[in-house]
């Protein structure tokens, strides 16, 4: 009940998280500056270069992370309605006054260089939104309206970031189902999930529709056939198998009369399809290369030679992880990860301590994110998922994406440190 | 707690699994797998090799015949081409504007951002004109490049020239040349590339995605220093070298000399020669094109490529040998009508004069004919006629000691064996038992198929000289600044004759030119040793031969001079063989009693008719039993005797047999 608990500004503050949080920013900073080094402007105070830029990020967002433990818990709760709203509406502005970078028509210019990207902030003010419905009484995700009010809350920034097209972040979204899951979702929505994703693979590799079909059909039969005597497993089966079907033929359909060509190639390379390492399989190539150049120690701070000389793209923002791989090596790919996994983990922890649900969805939802994020970076790095553009969280170049994620996690902590009190 | 609270840890296994696929795959890719670290330097590092300064050659003396010299590539490098004045531009290089076009296009098709070669090997002389104006067109900019240089223009055949590698001496190479490099490709610059091409430099430079230079890799460790080649010193002198070029103008032919004690070459002259610096730099194309087409071949290195027979000049081995097996003594006398008579066959002496009574020393002196057919005969029939075979091969074998009928392995590329006929040969053509002494005589005063490179014949000498042996003859008497000379060069090969068998031929031979054949070349103060040949052949002339070494006493120099198509030997080589002895010798040349002068000889033209040469070039010399054919050793009266002379041979002889199969052995070799 009493939120007055607290007796100082950093009473109950998991420190354990602040500590990953900036061991993830310096990490981040130092492989920045060693990818884009510019030895006309060497230090990092220098603000014409991007190590210098995100200095001044981070300073900010520690800003920002100390102004969100001086406010309110309830405060995110309520206004999470109104930070939907704006990013909702930044994300129409977007596509109206938006600067096209790179395809995607993502940010909103702010002057002196600086510029938005609201797709990046409606990830934190989905989650909370979310947290905050589905911790409402009488909402379970078992329901059908309550599970397709969820379904809606998700779905509308989605569908406007898809419109940029921004397929990375749209993706992004997707994630949010380990925290329906987690409030009761089936679990035949993460079977399916799986079922899916399985069945997008190989209808792409097979290229065989009909014959994908037959397969389906007959695992099916078999199964109705050694399961002969339960009626109701049979029907289950039976619509399974033909919503399977469905879902191929949909997939080969979207594959080949909807997606664009540059879309389907990088799709094809990674399902290994094609094979262009001079052409659209460069970046994935060039990027393969300098983490496998990295050995077991790496080649050294400043010593990469692959970001260095620019042979992988992007090396500030999406390829970040090639300067780790390459001049840290498996060693320095290892720490990373095991940051990384340590994080999300230590969440659930924190996220099953509330007790207040809303700060358990929250939880489970920033999690589910940054976890989502790790896995699609750094496999595309390493070819095991298509290159779509989405950063790798806090090491990647980017203010609006450094940003989004501090107060993502500075709100949990916020509601970490209050975690005896109802919201 | 709800009761989806058992849930985290699914969601954490999930969690978990996926983190560790992606370590289970950057483990793949960073440890397991090996290709990407060769990939990452395949992409940024470019290795430059820095060649080395070629080896030097000086001659005996120190002085220099092939340096170094820097010419000049003008480069260019098309993205930092602005637009300018082309027509001024190709004025300046002497090109025209359609060459200027198609040169840019290749360099464009090469690399935009690396620079290459737009016009090659520009002397000093034309690049210092440039250079003054070359800063008015951005872009094209110059890179020194080492040629060879012969500031004596001599030597040309010794010396070699070297070109750019093929692919086949890439292959053969096993990777170390590449293309560009340049590799000797005859003569001594062929014989010690390894020496003198020394050791390539490597550099590890770095170039970003751009093709931008990025400076070295990993602050040079992994490059290694270019180490210029080894300087060699030849035994040429270039003194007597250039003397012999001199006198060999206009004339065909070879003077090889030797130092009996060491077996160095002193002088290689192959007539007629060229200016080795005509292979070299901007020209070198046409030059070359030029010089291939000249009928008097100039390429072909006579002094060890070109095969004579050695007429008279062989006839001290005969004695030689025979001495050694006790078939004759120096007393051993011969009574000379001016003919003689072997089975059937009727043959005259030297423009039939009778010699009377000679005795060895006599017979060399004057070069009696008769005397030695009488020695061969003794060689070849000592176990009767029946033997003819095995005591022809015993004949044979003494003979190649002196190093006839075989390669001398000097250091030099493409030695010619030269033609000593086994008796097995005979037995092809007459098929066996069906050839006798008679058959093979003209073997005895070095005619028929009898063969010998220039540098065999100066060999002889070197044994005759030595009393008895010779040092391989080679070229480079000591590699790099410690003058290393190879073991092999500092052997004695023995002959088989016993040292004390020589002074009656030496006699002789003193005789020569003391008085007999050579007295024209007498050199006063000097005592020469010498045998003129007259050396006939199918084509044309009979070669001009002379063999010599002198002093007599501790001999400084052995020489073999011929000079194709001019007649007696004693009119042409012997001449100038007395010229390039007395210069080695003394350094100057003194004015003779029988008043021949060097200039005489060097303005003389004594090219043969082309119709002819050209001819011979096609059917290649070719040893024939000649003396059927040579009015001047058989007589007009057995001239009718020549032509029924093969009546018992008639069943199975071809003449023109002879003719054809040696020429097919050659084309073995």
């Amino acid at each position: 009940m009493s939120t007055n608990q607290q007796r100082s500004f950093f009473f109950n503050v998991d420190w354990l998280m602040v500590f990953l949080y900036l061991a993830l920013c310096a990490i981040g900073l130092l492989n920045i500056h060693s990818a884009v080094f510019d030895d006309k402007h060497p230090g990092f105070l220098d603000l014409s270069t991007d190590y210098g830029k995100q200095l001044i990020y981070i300073i900010i967002g520690i800003t920002v992370g100390i102004v969100i433990l001086l406010l309110e818990s309830r405060f995110f709760s309520a206004l999470s309605p109104f930070f939907y709203c704006i990013t909702v509406l930044m994300l129409m502005l977007v596509l109206v006054v938006g600067r096209n970078v790179g395809g995607n028509q993502a940010w909103i210019s702010l002057g002196g260089g600086f510029r938005l990207q609201p797709s990046e902030f409606a990830k934190l003010t989905t989650c909370l939104l979310l947290a905050r419905y589905l911790s409402g009484t009488n909402i379970k995700v078992t329901d059908t309206r309550s599970f397709l009010v969820a379904g809606a809350i998700i779905g509308f920034p989605m569908l406007l970031i898809m419109l940029q097209p921004d397929a990375g972040s749209t993706l992004v979204f997707s994630s949010l189902i380990f925290v329906l899951y987690r409030e009761g979702l089936s679990p035949y929505f993460l079977i399916l999930e799986g079922l899916f994703i399985a069945l997008f693979v190989l209808t792409l590799k097979l290229n065989n529709t009909m014959l994908l079909s037959g397969i389906l059909v007959g695992i099916a039969a078999l199964i109705i056939l050694v399961t002969r005597r339960n009626r109701k497993l049979m029907k289950v089966i039976a619509i399974g198998a033909g919503i399977c079907i469905a879902f191929v033929f949909s997939v080969n359909f979207l594959y080949t009369k909807v997606l664009k060509p540059h879309q389907k190639v990088r799709i094809d390379i990674v399902l290994g399809i094609t094979s262009d390492p001079k052409g659209k399989g460069y970046n994935v190539n060039q990027s393969k290369i300098a983490i496998g150049s990295g050995k077991m120690w790496g080649r050294g701070y400043m010593k990469g030679t692959q970001t260095k000389y620019s042979f992988v793209p992007e090396q500030g923002t999406d390829f970040i992880f090639c300067t780790v791989g390459e001049e840290w090596g498996f060693a320095g790919s290892v720490v990373v990860l095991g940051l990384y996994l340590f994080m999300v983990l230590r969440i659930i922890r924190m996220a099953e301590r509330q007790r207040s649900p809303f700060s358990r969805i929250y939880a489970y939802g920033v999690a589910s994110v940054i976890f989502f994020h790790v896995i699609i970076n750094i496999g595309m790095t390493i070819g095991i998922v298509p290159s779509i553009g989405i950063p790798l969280p806090l090491i990647s170049y980017g203010g609006s994406s450094l940003l989004s994620f501090t107060v993502m996690l500075f709100i949990l902590i916020k509601l970490d440190s209050n975690r005896m009190g109802i919201i | 707690m709800n009761k989806f609270f058992g849930r985290r840890y699914i969601i954490s296994g999930i969690f978990i699994v996926l983190i560790l696929t992606l370590l289970g795959r950057l483990f793949y890719l960073q440890i397991i797998d090996d290709r990407y670290l060769l990939y990452a330097q395949g992409n940024v590092l470019r290795r430059v090799y820095v060649n080395p300064a070629r080896g030097p050659i000086l001659d005996r003396n120190g002085k220099i015949l092939v340096q170094n010299q820097a010419f000049y590539d003008i480069m260019v490098t098309p993205s930092q081409v602005k637009p300018f004045d082309t027509t001024e531009f190709c004025k300046l290089l002497d090109i025209d504007t359609a060459e200027f076009n198609k040169r840019f296009a290749k360099a464009v098709k090469y690399s935009r951002n690396q620079q290459s070669v737009f016009d090659k090997q520009l002397t000093p002389e034309d690049f210092a004109a440039i250079q003054e104006r070359l800063s008015e067109f951005p872009g094209f900019n110059f890179s020194p490049r080492y040629l060879r240089t012969y500031p004596d223009s001599t030597a040309a055949q010794f010396l070699g020239f070297i070109g750019e590698v093929h692919d086949n001496d890439i292959k053969k190479s096993g990777g170390y040349y590449h293309p560009g490099d340049f590799i000797g490709v005859t003569g001594v610059e062929r014989s010690y590339e390894k020496v003198l091409r020394g050791k390539r430099g490597v550099q590890n430079l770095m170039y970003d995605s751009h093709n931008r230079a990025k400076g070295v890799y990993a602050g040079g460790a992994y490059d290694t220093a270019a180490v210029a080649g080894e300087r060699l010193t030849s035994s040429l002198d270039i003194r007597i070298q250039k003397l012999g070029e001199e006198l060999m103008k206009n004339k065909v032919g070879s003077i090889v000399a030797i130092e009996p004690s060491t077996g160095e070459i002193l002088c290689y002259v192959s007539s007629p020669t060229y200016d080795p610096n005509l292979m070299v730099g901007h020209d070198r194309g046409n030059n070359a094109a030029e010089l291939y087409k000249d009928p008097y071949k100039p390429f072909f290195s006579r002094p060890i490529q070109a095969a004579y027979p050695p007429g008279s000049s062989f006839k001290p081995i005969d004695a030689l040998i025979a001495e050694q097996e006790g078939l004759i003594t120096p007393q051993t006398t011969y009574f000379c009508p001016g003919y003689y008579v072997s089975g059937n066959r009727h043959i005259k002496c030297y423009h039939s004069e009778a010699h009377g009574t000679v005795d060895l020393a006599k017979a060399v002196a004057e070069s009696c004919n008769g005397y030695f057919f009488m020695v061969f005969e003794k060689l070849v029939n000592r176990y009767g006629w029946k033997n003819t075979d095995s005591t022809f091969n015993i004949w044979r074998n003494n003979v190649s000691k002196f190093g006839l009928g075989g390669r001398l392995d000097l250091d030099m590329p493409s030695e010619a064996r030269g033609n000593l006929p086994k008796a097995s040969y005979y037995d092809k053509i007459y098929h066996k038992g069906g050839w006798r002494s008679s058959t093979v005589i003209s073997l005895g005063i070095g005619q028929g198929e009898l063969l010998a490179t220039p540098l065999q014949l100066a060999n002889i000498e070197c044994t005759i000289a030595n009393h008895g042996f010779y040092y391989r003859p080679h070229l480079i008497k000591g590699i790099g600044d410690k003058n290393i000379i190879k073991d092999e060069y500092t052997q004695k090969n023995y002959v088989g004759i016993d040292s004390q068998y020589f002074e009656p031929v030496i006699d002789g031979m003193q005789a020569v030119v003391e008085n007999g054949t050579a007295a024209a070349s007498k050199i006063p103060g000097i005592v020469m040793c010498g045998k003129t040949g007259t050396a006939d052949n199918s084509h044309g002339e009979a070669h001009s031969v002379f063999v010599a070494f002198a002093p007599r006493d501790n001999p400084k120099i052995a020489v073999a001079v011929i000079v194709e198509n001019s007649g007696q030997g004693a009119s042409w080589a012997a001449p100038i063989a007395s010229f390039i002895v007395e210069k080695y010798l003394r350094d100057s040349i003194s004015t003779r009693p029988s008043g021949i002068t060097p200039q005489y000889f060097m303005d003389a033209n004594r090219l043969p008719d082309l119709s002819t040469y050209q001819q011979k070039l096609k059917s290649k010399p070719v040893p024939k039993d000649t003396l059927n054919k040579m009015g001047i050793d058989t007589s007009d009266r057995k001239r009718q005797g020549r032509d029924t002379l093969p009546k018992k041979d008639k069943k199975q002889s071809k003449p023109h047999l002879a003719a054809v199969l040696p020429k097919k052995e050659e084309d073995e070799h």
